[in-house]
């Protein structure tokens, strides 16, 4: 990737992500009370992070054995009510080692 | 000073939390072809782990900035809410200069710790509060993009599963908990699937694909399943 792209952007991101946050924090007098879009935006981020990692997860290690393990792994370690760092832990190290047999 | 002292305190969690997530965003960042500096910067500027692993996927496919403006509107919307919602929460002296600069750090986790103080937010709390944190996730993408470089080849193909690991963890418990959460994930999930797998749809660039599960699905969950009571979101 060219310099000049890396920060253009760089800079899409940085304007999108300061102004969402910005805008309504300076601009808004009171609260959304329209259960709908509240109800939307409370899915958003779980909807987002099951998009994000379903099905690309099963392809982060470049092997489809190692990953399915260490998907398996981490569902089975949130399940159980691990942090976040642990879960991520168990799902790298359940992969490294279906690598090594 | 007080305040600021006390906000600082209460921010350490966050930061040592962010220190391990942001780690993995450097590994992910490097692995996928930005160098050290560039995903720090990354980091610096955005303070948000799902947009900014969006970010450098689409970064890696070479996405349009359509997509890449899009993509940080979506994932970062629910941020619009929790702005509204602390805005409630601030105190008078609460000044335009110090929204924009504060409103800069308002994270998941720090709204949700601002929004459980009592009383009002005073600008010294914020800041206070913002400090740990910001460093965690700067000096935690840090350590993770230099050690990228070093790491052995299978070892760094291991812990590419690291953030997805974080986010089953953060999705996994919720839908164990709401059935109405786990419903909708299931949904975007499948969505994602199909449109990963179905001919036809593969054109569909990794960047949109999220955008569209993540919007089709919450809008399902929005009619289907409306949230009822007016709590704050903590999520």
């Amino acid at each position: 990737m060219k310099t000049g792209v890396y920060w253009s952007y760089l800079l899409v991101m940085f304007f999108v992500t300061y102004l969402i946050r910005v805008v309504p924090f300076v601009v808004f007098r009171k609260k959304i009370e329209n259960k709908y879009i509240r109800s939307f935006l409370a899915y958003i981020p779980y909807t987002v992070l099951g998009a994000m990692t379903f099905p690309a997860v099963f392809y982060a290690t470049g092997s489809l054995v190692t990953s399915t393990v260490g998907v398996a792994a981490a569902l089975v370690a949130a399940y159980r009510g691990k942090g976040l760092f642990t879960v991520a832990i168990c799902a790298s190290f359940a992969a490294l080692l279906a690598g090594m047999l | 000073m007080k305040q600021f002292l006390q906000g600082f305190k209460d921010g350490s969690a966050i930061g040592i939390g962010y220190l391990s997530v942001s780690f993995t965003f450097g590994l992910a960042a490097v692995s996928s072809g930005l160098c050290w500096w560039e995903a720090l910067l990354v980091s610096m500027m955005n303070l948000t782990s799902a947009g900014q692993f969006a970010g450098i996927t689409i970064m890696a496919a070479a996405g349009s900035y359509i997509e890449m403006a899009i993509s940080q509107f979506v994932i970062n919307l629910r941020y619009a809410l929790m702005s509204i919602s602390l805005l409630q929460k601030v105190d008078r002296e609460f000044h335009m200069g110090h929204k924009l600069l504060l409103g800069f750090a308002n994270t998941d986790e720090i709204f949700a710790v601002a929004m459980s103080r009592q009383g009002e937010v005073s600008s010294q709390y914020f800041a206070g509060l913002a400090v740990l944190p910001y460093l965690g996730w700067t000096f935690g993408t840090l350590a993770g993009a230099v050690c990228g470089n070093i790491l052995p080849q299978n070892v760094s193909d291991a812990l590419g599963l690291a953030i997805y690991g974080m986010f089953i963890a953060i999705i996994v418990p919720a839908m164990k908990k709401d059935n109405h959460i786990l419903k909708i994930t299931l949904l975007a999930v499948g969505i994602s699937v199909a449109l990963y797998y179905l001919p036809g749809l593969q054109k569909i660039s990794s960047g949109f694909a999220v955008i569209i599960c993540a919007v089709a699905a919450s809008a399902v969950g929005a009619v289907c399943f409306p949230v009822e009571d007016q709590t704050e979101e903590e999520v």
